[in-house]
C-alpha cells in the first residue's frame, strides 16, 4: 500500500535534522518494549510504533529500526500488527535482506485463528514485493484461495496477481490463474469473484501473444458463459465491481438482438445509479451493444439524455466534468438529438473556465434552424462578460455558428456590434470571424466592409486581428475608399510590427491593392517590399522577394497568381479528424474522452487497459476498434451479420415508414462505428491558400493519366455522362439529401481481383474514385466488408446539376460489390451507374 | 495521494502540487479534475479545501476515480467526525488503514463504512470541534464546499460519545441548489433545481427505514418534447421532476405506488436521492439593476432585492456582487436608512461591487446605490460594460422545489424505541444571476 496518503506531505528539508538521533532514540525504546508484557505495554508500542510511521510518512528513514520492529511485532494487537505490517511493506523491497526476517512471522500469520489476522499477514506477504522471497508465497496463497473466510479469499485473489508481478513464472506455473478462474465462477462472495475477475484480465492481458491457450483463455472470459453468470449477480457486486463487469460486458458479442435487448433489460435500472462510475459504464455497454441498430442506438442516445444530464447537476464540479465531457462526446456525434435541449448547454456564472469551454463547443455544436437565435443571444452575454478567455471562445463559437450557414444573416449583424464595443480582445476575434465569414460568404463583404472600414488600425493590437483587418484591406481595397493609404501607413510602421504573420499578410495585401489601384497603392508596395528583403525572418524575407521577382518576370502573371477571382470556401476542415473521433468514441468511458485524445497518444503501450492492445495493427486500419483486434474470427464474424442485418433492414424499413425520421440517413454521427467520415479536406486546404496557382486540379491531371494508360475501363462502353470534377457537399447536405431522396438503382456485381487486392488500403479506393470524380464522404469496415458512401455531381452548360448519392458495399472475401444509388435526376442513375461500375472496375493495385 | 502500485516515478506529488498550483501561468484558470504529465494521470477532488489525487498510467474510467476518491474523503469524514487538515495530520496512521482496505493493488474493495468498521480498528483521535456550531435542530448546515453542503453532523460514526452511550438518531437533509437567469426584462431565462436528499444515520441495529415523499410526484416530463415545457405546472401543485437517482441501497418497491422509498442505512453520511427540476418555480429573490450614467465620467448603480418568501423563513450570508467597467476607479456606497448587518466594499482588482447581508426576512425589500467614477470617459453603453449582478445565499427551512419527506418511518425494535430524527430543509444559491 502506499506511502503519503496526503497533499500535505512534507519532503525534509535541509533544516529539519535527518532524525538520526530520534531513530536511534525510537530504537531504543522499542528495544526495551520488546518482550515486555506489562499492562500498558501495548499501548505504549502503539505510541512508538505511530511515531515511526509518521517520521515514514514525512520521509525521514526509519529502515536502521527493522530488527527493532519485527522484534515488537509479536503481539497479538491487531492495531500494532497492522501498523508493523504498513513498516514492513513500505521498506521491504529497498531492503530485501531485513525483509527475510519477517518471512517468519508473516508466515506464521498466515495460519492465525482470526481470518482478518491471516488476511492482513497474506496482503502483506504479497506486498513485499522482493523477488527472491516468491517462493514463500505460493503455499499461503494456495491456502488462502481456498480458506473459509472470504475476507481471505478477497485477498489472496490479489495477492496472485502481486506474485504474477514479482515473478510470472512462479504464478504460471502454480497454475494459479486456473484457480481464479475456478473460484471466479463458484465464489459465494461477490468480492472474491470481481478480484478473481481484476486479477485474471490483467494476467491474460499482459500474457496475450506468448501463446494460443492464453489468447483463447482471453477469450474466455467474453464468453457468453462468463458474462451471463457475471450480469446476473450484478447486484450482489458493490458499486465498483458493478463497474469492472459492465467494462467487460461492454465487449461481449452477443449472437443476436434478443440477447442485446435481454442485457439491456436487465442493466435498465444501473441508468438510475448514483454512482456515475456506474451509470457511464452501462451506457457504455448500451451504446456498444446497439451499435450495428440505428433505430435502437438513438432510443438509447434519448433514454441516457436525462441520466447523464442529472449526473452533470449533482455531485462534485470535478464528478460532474468528467460526466460532461462523456456528454460532449456524445452531443459531438449526434448533435441533433440534443437540439431542444440547448438550455442545459448554458453555462453557469460560478463555473470553472474548463467547463464553460466544454459547453461552449456543445452549444455551437447543436444550433440548428430552431434554436440558433437563442443560441446566439446567450452567447452574446457572454463576448460582454469579464471572463475574458471565455470572451474570447463565445466569440469563436458565434463565428463557427455562422460558419454552419445557420440563419447568418443575424449573426452577420450582432457580430459587426461587437466591434463597437471597443475592446481589444473583443475587436481582434471578431476580426479574425469577419474575415472568415467574407472568405465563405463573399456576399456579405459590402455591410462588412462598411463597419470593418470604420476601425482604426491602431485600436487592433493582437498579431491574429491584425493580420485579419490587412487581409480584408488587401482583399477589399476596391470597396474602402482609403485602403491603400491605411496599408501605407501600416508599411511605414513595419519596424513595430513584430509578428511575422503580420508582415506577411502586409506583403500580400499591399499587393493585391496594388493590382486594383496601382497608381495609389504603388508606394505602399514598393516600401513593403524593400522592408520585406531585408526582414530577418526568412518566411517574410521569401514571400517578398518572390513577390519581387514574379513582379519582375510578368506583372500580369503575377495578378493572376497573387489576385486570381476567389471561390468562396464551402468547408473549412475540421481540426479533428473522423477516424481520430471515432477512436475517441471507441475508448467511452475512459481519460481519452476527457483529453480528447485517443489512448495511444497519451499512454505507453503496456497501460492501455486490459483488453487494448495490437495498436500497430488498429492504426493501420480504418476505425478498427479494439475489441475487434482482441477476438479477430468471432468479431469479424459478427460484423458480418451486422453490415448485412443492416443494411437488409434499411431496405425493408426504408421508404414511407422512416422517412420522417432525422435518422433514417446513413449518417456520419450515429451508429455504426464500421463508417468514418472522410474529410473534403484536399479542396478546402486547396482553397486555403491565397497563393495557389490556378492551373489544373490534381484530379484531372490523374485521370489524364487514367487514361494514358488506358485503365479507364476497356470492356465497358464509353459513359456520356460528365462530372464536376470539383464537386462539393458537405457531411450534413449528403445526410438530408440521402434522407429525402428514394433510391433509384440498386446493383449487385462483381469486382476485379486486382482491384479487390487494392481495397488492403481503403484509401486507395478514395483516391482513386475522385480520379474519376467521385468524392467519398464517408467510409469504413472491417475487411472483408467495406462500406462507402460516394457523391458526384453532373458537369457542364446546362444547370442544375444534380447530384449522385451511393452507398457501396463491398465484400473482399467474394470480390463483389453491392451499390444503391440515390440520384436527383433518376433519369441519369442508369449512365452514372455505368461510370460508377466502370470507375470501380479500374482500380488496381498501382 | 494515491499511487498503488509503484508505477509512478517518485515526486509525483510535486509534481501534482506545482501544477495544480501555477496550471496556465498567467491567465486564472483553475486546473480541471484530470491531467496528465509525462504519461502519469493526475486525477483530484478538493474536499473541505484538502485535495485528494489519485495517479494511474491506465486509461481507467475518470468517473470511477474521481467517485471513488469522494467516497474516500466520504467514509475518512466518516471516522474523523471532521474533515480538515488538522484531523488528517492527527489521524494518519488511521486513514493509511481505511486505504489500505479501501484499494488493494489499485483495485477499490469496499467504500461502505459499514462493512470498513470490521476491518479498521484504529480510533480516532476526534479533533475540536468547538468552532463549529453546536448540534440539533437550530444548527446551520455548514457553509464551505458549495456544491457539496456537509451536514452539520461532526460525529465520528465509530467513535463514542464523551458522555458514554450513542444517541440513536438520523438526520436527513433536504438540500436544494437553484440555478436562476433572469433576463435583463426580469424575465426568467433558465431556471434549475438540482437537489439531493442527504442521509446520516447513527441509528444502532440498521433498522429498516421508510421515507414518503409528496404523493402527487411525478417523474420524467411526459409529453412535450422540450425540457423546459412550462405549461404542465400552470395548475395545482404537483412536483414534477425532470429525472432523479437512487442510493444502491434504495428499493423502490412502492415507489411508483405511494412514493415511499424503503432502505437500511448504511452508516455514515450518503444520497438517497438525487433529483434535477426544471419546472417553473418561485424563485426566492428578484434582483432589480439599473446602471446609469450621471455625468462624464460618472455613473450610478442601483440595485434592489426583494424577498419573495414567507416572513417566516430568513434568508442569511447574503452576497450581491456585480463588476462594474475596468475603468472605475472610486465607488461610494449609500446604505438605505437604518440598515444593520450589512456591508459593501469595491474589490479594486477585480473590480467588483460587493455587497453583504448577513440577514434578510422573507418579504423584506433591500436597496443598495453606489456611486462609481472613472477615469475615463465610458463609450456608450455601460449596460455592456458592467454586470451580471451574482447573488449567493443559504436559505435554511425552505426548498423551491417542493418536494416533501412527509414522514420518516423506522422499523421499530421496541415500544420504547423512539431515536431522534431530524428532516432538515435548506435551499442554496448555485447560479443565481441578474443580467442588465
Amino acid at each position: 500500500m502506499a506511502p503519503p496518503p496526503t497533499s500535505q506531505q512534507k519532503s525534509p528539508s535541509p533544516s529539519q535534522p535527518s532524525g538520526k538521533s530520534e531513530v536511534t532514540d525510537l530504537k531504543l525504546q522499542l528495544r526495551q518494549l520488546a518482550g515486555s508484557c506489562a499492562p500498558g505495554a501495548d499501548d505504549s508500542r502503539r505510541e512508538l510504533f505511530k511515531k515511526v510511521i509518521s517520521f515514514m510518512t514525512v520521509g525521514v528513514d526509519v529502515s536502521a529500526a527493522f530488527s527493532e520492529m519485527v522484534m515488537c511485532s509479536a503481539t497479538s494487537d491487531v492495531v500494532l500488527k497492522k501498523m508493523c505490517y504498513l513498516y514492513v511493506c513500505n521498506y521491504a523491497r529497498s531492503n530485501p535482506d531485513l525483509a527475510l526476517l519477517t518471512i517468519n512471522f508473516l508466515q506464521k500469520d498466515c495460519r492465525d485463528q482470526d481470518p482478518m489476522i491471516r488476511g492482513l499477514a497474506l496482503r502483506s506477504l504479497c506486498s513485499l514485493r522482493v523477488a527472491n522471497l516468491v517462493e514463500y508465497l505460493v503455499s499461503p496463497l494456495t491456502s488462502g484461495l481456498r480458506d473459509s473466510s472470504s475476507y481471505v479469499r478477497m485477498v489472496a485473489a490479489i495477492g496472485v496477481l502481486k506474485l504474477y508481478h514479482i515473478s510470472s513464472s512462479t504464478c504460471l506455473d502454480s497454475d494459479f490463474p486456473a484457480m481464479l478462474k475456478t473460484f471466479m465462477l463458484n465464489d459465494p462472495d461477490a468480492q472474491v469473484v470481481a478480484n478473481c475477475l481484476s486479477s485474471l484480465q490483467e494476467i491474460w492481458s499482459l500474457e496475450a501473444g506468448n501463446s494460443e491457450e492464453v489468447s483463447r483463455e482471453r477469450e474466455a472470459l467474453l464468453s457468453k458463459q462468463v458474462v451471463y453468470y457475471l450480469l446476473n449477480r450484478i447486484r450482489e457486486f458493490n458499486e465498483w465491481a458493478q463497474c469492472l463487469v459492465l467494462e467487460l460486458a461492454s465487449k461481449y458479442i452477443p449472437s443476436d438482438n434478443n440477447e442485446i435487448f435481454d442485457i439491456m433489460n436487465l442493466l435498465e435500472d444501473r441508468l438510475q445509479h448514483a454512482n456515475s462510475a456506474v451509470v457511464l459504464a452501462t451506457i457504455k455497454v448500451f451504446l456498444y451493444l446497439t451499435m450495428s441498430m440505428t433505430d435502437v442506438h438513438q432510443q438509447v442516445y434519448e433514454r441516457i439524455k436525462a441520466p447523464l444530464l442529472t449526473l452533470v447537476s449533482s455531485g462534485s464540479t470535478e464528478q460532474s466534468h468528467a460526466v460532461l465531457g462523456h456528454l460532449h462526446l456524445l452531443v459531438m456525434r449526434a448533435p441533433m438529438l440534443f437540439s431542444s435541449d440547448y438550455k442545459h448547454f448554458y453555462c453557469q456564472y460560478s463555473e470553472p473556465s474548463y467547463v464553460k469551454k466544454l459547453k461552449l463547443e456543445m452549444l455551437t455544436a447543436i444550433a440548428n434552424e430552431s434554436n440558433t437565435y437563442e443560441i446566439v443571444t446567450e452567447l452574446c452575454e457572454y463576448v460582454a462578460s469579464v471572463d475574458i478567455p471565455i470572451s474570447r471562445e463565445s466569440i469563436r463559437a458565434i463565428g463557427k455558428i455562422a460558419l454552419q450557414q445557420y440563419d447568418v444573416n443575424a449573426i452577420v449583424d450582432r457580430l459587426l456590434q461587437f466591434l463597437e464595443m471597443e475592446k481589444d480582445y473583443v475587436t481582434a476575434e471578431t476580426l479574425v470571424l469577419v474575415k472568415d465569414l467574407l472568405r465563405k460568404y463573399p456576399q456579405w463583404s459590402h455591410d462588412c466592409i462598411a463597419v470593418v472600414g470604420n476601425i482604426s488600425s491602431k485600436n487592433v493590437q493582437e498579431p491574429k486581428g491584425k493580420a485579419a483587418l490587412i487581409w480584408m484591406l488587401g482583399e477589399y481595397s476596391n470597396d474602402m475608399l482609403d485602403a491603400p493609404y491605411i496599408l501605407e501607413g501600416l508599411v511605414e510602421n513595419w519596424e513595430e510590427e513584430h509578428a511575422p504573420e503580420v508582415r506577411l499578410h502586409l506583403l500580400t495585401a499591399a499587393m493585391k491593392c496594388f493590382f486594383k489601384r496601382p497608381p495609389e497603392a504603388q508606394k505602399a508596395l514598393g516600401a513593403a517590399l524593400a522592408a520585406g528583403l531585408a526582414d530577418s525572418n526568412q518566411d517574410v524575407r521569401d514571400r517578398a522577394l518572390f513577390y519581387y521577382r514574379l513582379l519582375q518576370s510578368d506583372v500580369s502573371v503575377a495578378e493572376r497568381v497573387v489576385n486570381p477571382p476567389k471561390q468562396a470556401v464551402s468547408v473549412f476542415a475540421d481540426t479533428q479528424s473522423n477516424e481520430i473521433k471515432d477512436r475517441i468514441f471507441d475508448e467511452f468511458n475512459s481519460l481519452s474522452v476527457l483529453y480528447q485524445k485517443p489512448a495511444y497518444m497519451f499512454t505507453d503501450k503496456e497501460h492501455r487497459g486490459p483488453f487494448e492492445f495490437a495498436e500497430e495493427l488498429g492504426s493501420l486500419s480504418l476505425g478498427a476498434s479494439t475489441e475487434e483486434t482482441v477476438m479477430p474470427v468471432q468479431s469479424y464474424e459478427a460484423n458480418d451479420n451486422d453490415l448485412l442485418l443492416s443494411t437488409s433492414e434499411k431496405e425493408d424499413s426504408g421508404g414511407p415508414i422512416n422517412n420522417d425520421s432525422a435518422y433514417s440517413a446513413p449518417n456520419y454521427d450515429a451508429p455504426t462505428p464500421l463508417v468514418s467520415l472522410v474529410d473534403t479536406k484536399v479542396q478546402s486546404e486547396a482553397d486555403l491558400l491565397d497563393l495557389v496557382l490556378p492551373t489544373t486540379t490534381p484530379s484531372k491531371v490523374s485521370s489524364a493519366f487514367d487514361d494514358l494508360l488506358g485503365l479507364g475501363a476497356p470492356s465497358l462502353p464509353a459513359p456520356t455522362l460528365k462530372l464536376n470534377p470539383k464537386a462539393v457537399l458537405d457531411p450534413s447536405g449528403f445526410q438530408r439529401k440521402w434522407g429525402q431522396l428514394t433510391t433509384s438503382l440498386s446493383k449487385e456485381f462483381s469486382v476485379n481481383p486486382q482491384g479487390v487486392a487494392a481495397l488492403v488500403v481503403p484509401q486507395s479506393l478514395l483516391r482513386h474514385m475522385q480520379g474519376h470524380s467521385i468524392q467519398c464522404i464517408a467510409s469504413g469496415g472491417q475487411p472483408p466488408n467495406l462500406k462507402f458512401f460516394f457523391f458526384a455531381q453532373t458537369d457542364g452548360e446546362s444547370s442544375p446539376h444534380p447530384f449522385f448519392l451511393v452507398e457501396c458495399l463491398i465484400n473482399t472475401s467474394s470480390a463483389k460489390a453491392q451499390i444503391k444509388i440515390k440520384a436527383e435526376d433518376p433519369s441519369l442513375s442508369e449512365p452514372f451507374s455505368a461510370l460508377f461500375q466502370s470507375a470501380l472496375s479500374a482500380l488496381s493495385p498501382f | 495521494m494515491i499511487t498503488d502500485r509503484g508505477e509512478v516515478p517518485k515526486g509525483s506529488a510535486e509534481i501534482f502540487f506545482r501544477k495544480v498550483k501555477f496550471w496556465k501561468g498567467d491567465e486564472a484558470e483553475e486546473a480541471p479534475p484530470v491531467f496528465n504529465v509525462d504519461g502519469v494521470n493526475y486525477i483530484h477532488v478538493k474536499v473541505a479545501g484538502l485535495l485528494f489525487v489519485a495517479t494511474t498510467r491506465v486509461n481507467i474510467s475518470p468517473s470511477l476515480v474521481l467517485e471513488l476518491l469522494q467516497r474516500i474523503a466520504r467514509v475518512i469524514k466518516d471516522y474523523l467526525g471532521i474533515l480538515n487538515e488538522d484531523s488528517l495530520r492527527k489521524n494518519f496512521v488511521l486513514v493509511y488503514e481505511l486505504l489500505d482496505e479501501v484499494i488493494d493493488f489499485g483495485y477499490p474493495q469496499t467504500t461502505s463504512t459499514e462493512v470498513l468498521k470490521s476491518y479498521v480498528f484504529n480510533e480516532p483521535i476526534v479533533v475540536d470541534s468547538a468552532r463549529i456550531p453546536p448540534l440539533g435542530p437550530a444548527a446551520m448546515f455548514m457553509q464551505g464546499a458549495k456544491r457539496m453542503p456537509g451536514t452539520a453532523v461532526t460525529k465520528s460514526v465509530v467513535a463514542n460519545e464523551p458522555g458514554g452511550r450513542k444517541r440513536d438518531e438520523i438526520f436527513v437533509d433536504i438540500i436544494e441548489k437553484i440555478s436562476v437567469t433572469f433576463s435583463s426584462s426580469g424575465y426568467i431565462l433558465t431556471s434549475e433545481v438540482d437537489g439531493t436528499i442527504q442521509m446520516k444515520s447513527y441509528l444502532s441495529g440498521n433498522p429498516e427505514i421508510r421515507l414518503a415523499l409528496n404523493e402527487d410526484l411525478s417523474i420524467g416530463r411526459s409529453g412535450g418534447n422540450s425540457m423546459y415545457d412550462y405549461k404542465s405546472s400552470a395548475g395545482g401543485g404537483i412536483v414534477i421532476l425532470d429525472d432523479c437517482n437512487f442510493h444502491e441501497s434504495v428499493h423502490l418497491d412502492n415507489f411508483d405506488l405511494d412514493r415511499t422509498l424503503t432502505l437500511v442505512p448504511p452508516d455514515g453520511e450518503f444520497s438517497v436521492m438525487n433529483y434535477r427540476m426544471t419546472q417553473e418555480f418561485k424563485p426566492p429573490f428578484r434582483i432589480n439593476a439599473l446602471v446609469e450614467e450621471a455625468g462624464s465620467h460618472k455613473a450610478e448603480v442601483i440595485i434592489k432585492i426583494r424577498a419573495d418568501f414567507s416572513t417566516s423563513v430568513t434568508a442569511n450570508t447574503v452576497t450581491v456582487q456585480m463588476p462594474v467597467p475596468k475603468y472605475t476607479t472610486r465607488v461610494s456606497f449609500e446604505l438605505e436608512s437604518g440598515a444593520i448587518g450589512q456591508t459593501t466594499d469595491f474589490k479594486e482588482n477585480n473590480k467588483r461591487l460587493e455587497w453583504c447581508l448577513n440577514k434578510i426576512v422573507g418579504g423584506s425589500e433591500h436597496t443598495l446605490r453606489a456611486k462609481l467614477t472613472f477615469s475615463q470617459e465610458s463609450h456608450g453603453n455601460l449596460t455592456k460594460e458592467a454586470g451580471p449582478v451574482n447573488m449567493n445565499f443559504t436559505i435554511p427551512m425552505y426548498n423551491a422545489s417542493r418536494l416533501q419527506v412527509k414522514y420518516l418511518q423506522i422499523a421499530k425494535k421496541s415500544k420504547t424505541y423512539n431515536p431522534y430524527r431530524w428532516v432538515r430543509y435548506v435551499t442554496q444559491a448555485n447560479s443565481y444571476v441578474a443580467r442588465l
